[in-house]
């Protein structure tokens, strides 16, 4: 093996590793700034000593095994010789290297998931938990990180910085919530799991690869979430979102690099592995027989379309009752506009128009220029074509998207041909 | 004897697509002779299945599969409920054919009439009690 590849190799390992190396860490020093700085050191080593040694049978205990022999010279060079230095020599003492991992393996899930909830811990900013959770449990590096949501890297490294000061400034403890504040903080890392999915995904361009990496990255922390608390149905209810939704992101753009309408995607090349685990983690979350919760009931919707071979085969009924449930647990102007559109493909133009139209007064919608696209393609269908060409034609002004108004301008000009 | 006017589930009631200002009425003012006419115990509009819950125990199976809903529309379900307490049959089926249905729409639209089971009252007929005797006789009473 070259120098390279085994760089690459060891790319490969860390990302694989290095979340169970730093809950390991934390659970042992009980400070996430340090826990990474031992992890960083292990790399730091290996990287110099595995391209002539070779990489050992087991990288992952090697790593913990030299990361907490790190963390013992560092405090005894330091001499901390306080109950951590302690609690940290009968830890080693306890393993050796050969079964280190194996004494670990029953613990290590239990680590990752009382990280997680550290990293998605209330006391942290939305953006800072997303930082956090991408740099200590996906392995990713600043720089990925800031590519991947568009920002400058100083900016994410200060947020990362920022946070572990918090989360030891607030002594926010290293442990899994029991009881009424496990549900709240739960649904936390689930949200910074779905916002990670949703960032790759609606990412129009395909060029940067950091973006599809998010995807793939928050379907590998839901994966290990719903294994680790598998008696929450929403775990498994965002899981079968994001495996469903992942089925598609080959056929959400073109050649051009152009998105593709759902309706207009290549149904054959959906991958149906993907499919499948998703229904499959549906029914899990249905089967745990509680009422469904915002995600399954948006999984179960992308299920829909997943199921149906052609757009005519799209059960619309079913797809506009799972809005009216999501509508009924998270009331939402933008919830009652996709109840709209699947109303109106289920029932017929003039219910959904029903519905948009009860829209008009809402401020939150006041200049979000789908309303009045909605309003226009359903009097279209209706016939109505005056009236949804205006409606075309106040959409294209409000957007700011270039591609959107070239289209609804479109649309505006075959309405006006049509009528004649 | 009190009757269960059962109307089934269709599309538009699982997404709860609200019936016109017509409809409405007509079932006010439905409701309003039921209780006029002092028949009406109850009724009542269920949600749709996707806040439901089905337990089902398969055959020989002492461990129930417990799903949460949507569930399929088909005549199992139900959408809503009116509860009449009448003298006959006749009487029952009269309400129920006097239910006004959303007109305008073009999904089928059932509704399933159910007698209750009367409640077991300890009502001692005088009629029965030389068979009440007759009982305390072979008891030796």
């Amino acid at each position: 093996m070259s120098a390279s590849q085994t760089h690459r190799t060891i790319d490969t390992i860390w990302r694989m590793e290095s979340a169970k190396l730093i809950a390991g860490l934390v659970r042992m020093v009980r400070d996430v700034g340090l826990a990474e700085d031992f992890a960083q050191d292990a790399l730091v080593i290996a990287l110099d000593r595995w391209p002539e040694s070779g990489i050992p049978d087991n990288p992952g205990a090697w790593l913990m095994t030299t990361a907490k022999r790190r963390a013992i010279d560092l405090l005894r060079r330091n001499k901390l010789r306080d109950q951590k230095y302690v609690e940290i020599a009968r830890e080693i003492d306890l393993y050796t290297e050969d079964d280190i991992d194996r004494a670990l393996d029953g613990e290590i899930e239990d680590d990752l998931l009382r990280l997680i909830f550290m990293t998605c811990h209330p006391v942290l900013s939305q953006d800072a938990r997303v930082a956090l959770t991408l740099r200590l449990l996906c392995g990713l590096t600043t720089d990925e990180i800031a590519r991947s949501f568009l920002t400058a890297e100083s900016t994410v490294a200060q947020r990362i910085v920022r946070a572990k000061r918090t989360l030891n400034a607030e002594k926010v403890p290293f442990e899994v919530p029991v009881g009424k504040e496990l549900a709240e903080r739960l649904s936390a890392v689930l949200e910074v799991i779905y916002l990670m999915f949703n960032e790759g995904y609606s990412a129009t361009s395909g060029q940067n690869w950091t973006r599809p990496l998010l995807c793939q990255e928050a379907l590998r922390l839901g994966r290990i979430l719903a294994a680790i608390a598998p008696s929450e149905p929403e775990v498994h209810g965002l899981v079968a979102l994001m495996e469903i939704q992942s089925s598609r992101l080959r056929t959400r753009i073109n050649a051009k690099g152009e998105p593709v309408l759902l309706m207009d995607q290549n149904r054959a090349q959906w991958d149906q592995l993907l499919i499948r685990r998703g229904l499959t983690a549906l029914e899990h979350a249905r089967k745990l027989g509680r009422t469904l919760g915002p995600y399954a009931i948006q999984a179960s919707i992308t299920a829909c379309h997943a199921v149906a071979r052609t757009p005519s085969d799209t059960e619309w009924i079913r797809i506009a009752a799972l809005y009216e449930a999501l509508l009924r647990i998270t009331p939402s102007p933008i919830v009652e506009l996709n109840r709209a559109v699947a109303i109106a493909m289920a029932f017929g133009p003039a219910y959904g128009l029903q519905l948009v139209d009860e829209l008009y007064g809402e401020p939150s919608l006041q200049g979000y220029h789908l309303l009045p696209s909605v309003r226009g393609d359903l009097l279209e269908k209706l016939g109505r074509l005056e009236e949804a060409r205006t409606e075309f034609e106040r959409a294209a002004a409000m957007t700011r998207n270039e591609q959107e108004r070239t289209l609804l301008q479109k649309r505006a000009a075959a309405c006006l041909q049509e009528g004649g | 004897m009190r009757y269960m006017l059962m109307v089934k589930a269709n599309g538009y009631t699982e997404a709860r697509v609200k019936p016109s200002e017509e409809h409405n009425a007509a079932m006010l003012a439905y409701q309003h002779s039921l209780a006029e006419a002092g028949v009406l115990l109850a009724a009542e509009e269920l949600r749709p299945s996707s806040a439901g819950i089905r337990i089902t125990y398969a055959k020989g199976s002492e461990k129930p599969e417990v799903l949460a809903g949507p569930f399929p529309i088909d005549p199992a379900l139900v959408a809503e409920f009116t509860l009449i307490n009448v003298d006959t049959e006749e009487e029952a089926l009269d309400w129920a054919m006097r239910m006004p249905i959303p007109a305008e729409r073009g999904a089928s639209y059932a509704i399933e009439l159910r007698r209750l089971e009367d409640k077991k009252e300890n009502s001692r007929d005088p009629k029965l009690f030389t068979l009440e005797a007759e009982l305390k006789d072979y008891l030796r009473l």
